[in-house]
């Protein structure tokens, strides 16, 4: 089955910004990256945006596709119609055309200490740790974040203000807080407690809404306030 | 022109440079490491490797070292060094073990310790998973870990040009700096590459769109030799259309393949193994079904059936999401409900720049690990779960190394004048130019050429052809023009060499492969059925020249096991 669809890309070039209509023929089962590189590959060798793995697991490729962030790797074409709205994500600078600056979103996520902290760490000779299925089942999900910034692009808090943490950073904070391996709960607490932390969050829950790994940052989120606020209740008590 | 300086500069950040860069970073709080990569580093195609990593962990349960290195050295049929396998399987376990502490989220038996599953050709359970996203899970581990070491500095989006080495020993990199569109130069006392194989010479494949062996490429340009090239390794199970991995895993957890009349075939060519034989004989077996006529018809031509539907929904659900959602977002195909369709797909590169079993390559203070090396421990076929093991292993020796390398040496500078031809090279001659060929023609064209004559099967006369249209398509390449001419990520020009850079591996490949003439492992020939030990027992190298490869042999590294005939 083919037919004919027409990609209408924002477009920046450095300078100045505008809308480009592409049209071709795409069959059944073209996804909307394929689409972008038929029409790098064919139409315009200058069209910019990101790529790399085709199956939703790099987070390269996430772009708003008819107002909603998305991976246009794993979002067929028919599925959207005939007619699609490309454009970069929102919350972060824009590059060029779909290519936006990542570095601010990669640096949130660096500021939670999203490792394993632990006062035995022993470089030369590691040790096997036990962690039943059940305790890996209580954090598991929140490990499955492929920081794509789908989740960033769609949030109200994060929009108007620039040092909020956002969802996937504090989602990273919760999977390590929530991991029976860590010892580090304390450090965390104290950096997604802060003004720009679990509190500035609107809770409208578009993060998850939007999230490509059904991730739910809002319940992380969530979860994280509680953590933090039984953790301020025990500080005042000590 | 911006000069930077670091002691070490890792190209690629993938498991074998994130794990060589924390290698450094542990030996040494004072030497500098720049970590380099031309998407930012979880990005990396490892995060594609799904069924999990092999590692000898329960030796009280059965399992040895020697048993690990036997199914690896007759997995490669015979063409593995046997001393860099030994230390591999010593090796890997501690690997394991440390990513446990830094958080990955390994999957579990009931009572806690490390889960394990089955793999093709490995004959004991000892394949460490996490779910069906092992490469995912051991990529945001390593990243996250990378984060704690200070003198580890990233350079994130910076694609790599060249290589530069005087009196046989490495000085520097050049990359473009993509946001700004800048050539800088990298100077440096020692070089790690790790920037993974060449997959994308082929159209059908499992590799993510930035796996063109740009390392492989420069590396080989400037005069380092490459290492059984012509062994490359086609997954039995890329889904249909898109070629995406169904992991081995699938059939490990216990999935079948049946041709149209509804067949297990693999009891023919495996008796013993049936699903779980290696690869490269799983994959002629479904071929050969498909030649036959026994595959099914598809929209997208043959195919053969992976079944997962007596697994059960739980079992797919906790060992196989991944899978799962991969077949009902791409194929429309619940494997709960009805069979995957899938046929063998390029999936891994046996070959690469030639090291020895501590990742040196014959440039002083120049290392290769991963997939870009050829170690070599996989020879002529690798065994499923054996690659992400060997990123582990020899990235960590490849950052060890590197430290020790540059202790107590100085910087030998990148000069003027090469920094000025760097620039001209690419800006002037190469973005500057206009011409009537389009590079994705080309790329194209080289993709069909490589899935038709260098795929399962091989001819000494399909190969001979193959080579000739890889010559055509390299020199209509001098004549392409590129579209955009503007600095700032400039991803047509990025792209535009990354095909150069296939063009030229493509011709590595098919000239080893004519000239190899026998069948070992994946490197299968109509015209040569039998292994040869007597003549082809070696590895092939291949230098470069302006005219094509120039081939060379050395003998493989036999220390206890000698060669048999190799039946599963």
């Amino acid at each position: 089955m083919e037919r004919e669809v027409l990609f209408r890309i924002r477009r920046f070039d450095g300078e100045k910004e505008y809308w480009q209509d592409f049209r071709f023929t795409a069959r059944k089962g073209m996804t909307v990256l394929e689409g972008l590189y038929f029409i790098k590959e064919n139409l315009d060798g200058s069209l910019a945006f990101r790529a790399s793995c085709r199956m939703g697991i790099c987070g390269s490729c996430a772009v708003k596709i008819n107002g909603k962030p998305r991976l246009a790797c794993e979002t067929q074409i028919f599925d959207v119609g005939d007619v699609l709205e490309i454009e970069p994500l929102d919350n972060m600078p824009v590059l060029k055309d779909l290519i936006v600056d990542m570095d601010g979103f990669f640096r949130k996520h660096e500021a939670v200490k999203p490792y394993l902290i632990r006062k035995d760490d022993d470089y030369e000779n590691p040790k096997e740790l036990l962690q039943t299925p059940k305790e890996l089942h209580a954090y598991y999900d929140f490990s499955l974040c492929i920081k794509c910034g789908a989740c960033y692009s769609a949030c109200p808090a994060s929009a108007t203000r620039s040092d909020y943490l956002g969802p996937a950073a504090i989602t990273a904070a919760y999977r390590f807080c929530a991991d029976s391996r860590d010892e580090g709960r304390e450090d965390r607490l104290a950096l997604v407690s802060g003004s720009e932390g679990v509190w500035r969050c609107h809770f409208n829950a578009e993060c998850s809404e939007v999230c490509p790994k059904s991730i739910e940052p809002a319940k992380a989120i969530q979860k994280m306030r509680l953590m933090s606020a039984i953790h301020m209740i025990k500080s005042i008590f000590r | 022109m911006e000069v930077i300086r670091h002691d070490i500069v890792i190209i690629g950040a993938g498991l074998a440079g994130l794990r060589a860069a924390i290698a450094a970073a542990e030996k040494s709080k004072e030497v500098s490491i720049a970590l380099i990569s031309k998407t930012y580093p979880i990005r990396c195609h490892s995060v594609c490797a799904e069924g999990g990593t092999a590692a000898v962990l329960r030796e009280d349960e059965g399992d040895s070292f020697d048993l690990h290195a036997w199914d690896t050295i007759k997995g490669a049929d015979f063409l593995a060094d046997q001393d860099a396998v030994e230390f591999f399987v010593r090796e890997i376990p501690k690997e394991i073990l440390r990513l446990d502490n830094w958080g990955c989220p390994w999957s579990r038996r009931e009572d806690g310790k490390i889960a394990q599953r089955a793999f093709g050709g490995q004959s004991f359970n000892r394949t460490v998973f996490a779910a069906d996203r092992t490469g995912f899970h051991e990529v945001h581990t390593l990243y996250e870990r990378s984060l704690m070491y200070p003198n580890i500095v990233r350079y994130d989006e910076y694609f790599v040009t060249n290589l530069f080495i005087e009196d046989n020993a490495v000085k520097g990199v050049s990359a473009i700096h993509l946001k700004t569109g800048d050539l800088v130069f990298f100077n440096a006392k020692a070089v790690i590459l790790a920037t993974g194989g060449a997959g994308r010479l082929y159209g059908f494949t499992t590799y993510s769109h930035q796996v063109t062996g740009d390392g492989l490429a420069i590396a080989y340009r400037a005069g380092v030799p490459l290492k059984d090239m012509e062994f490359v390794q086609f997954h039995p199970t890329g889904l249909i259309p898109s070629g995406i991995l169904m992991t081995e895993a699938c059939r490990g957890e216990g999935g079948y393949l049946r041709n149209r009349n509804g067949e297990r075939f693999m009891e023919k060519y495996a008796p013993e193994r049936m699903e779980l034989a290696p690869r490269d004989v799983v994959a002629r077996a479904m071929w050969t079904e498909i030649i036959e006529g026994r595959g099914f018809e598809g929209p997208y031509g043959p195919y053969i059936a992976l079944d997962l539907t007596h697994l059960g929904e739980e079992k797919i659900e906790e060992r196989l999401p991944l899978i799962r959602d991969a077949a009902r977002k791409f194929a429309g195909i619940d494997p709960v409900e009805e069979p995957i369709p899938v046929k063998p797909v390029a999936h891994y590169t046996m070959g690469g720049v030639h090291t020895n079993m501590w990742t040196e390559t014959p440039v002083k203070g120049l290392y290769a690990a991963g997939e870009v090396a050829a170690v070599s421990i996989h020879g002529a076929n690798r065994l499923g779960s054996n690659s992400t093991a060997e990123c582990l292993v020899f990235g960590r020796v490849a950052g060890e190394k590197a430290v020790e390398f540059v202790q107590g040496k100085s910087f030998s500078e990148i000069t003027k004048e090469e920094m000025l031809a760097e620039e001209k090279r690419l800006f002037d001659e190469f973005l500057g130019r206009s011409g009537d060929e389009n590079p994705y023609e080309i790329k194209k064209e080289l993709n069909e050429t490589m899935d038709k004559n260098f795929w399962i099967f091989r001819t000494g006369e399909e190969m001979k052809e193959g080579i000739k249209k890889i010559q055509e398509l390299k020199r209509r390449y001098e004549n392409i023009e590129i579209v955009d001419k503007k600095r700032g990520f400039n991803t047509d020009l990025m792209q535009a060499m990354e095909i150069g850079f296939m063009l030229d591996l493509a011709e590595a490949v098919a000239v080893g492969a004519y000239a190899r003439m026998e069948s070992r492992g994946a490197h299968y020939r109509l015209d040569y059925p039998k292994r040869d030990d007597e003549n082809w027992l070696k590895h092939t190298l291949a230098y470069y020249t302006p005219e094509g490869p120039k081939l060379e042999y050395i003998p493989v590294t036999i220390t206890k096991w000698q060669p048999v005939e190799r039946k599963y």
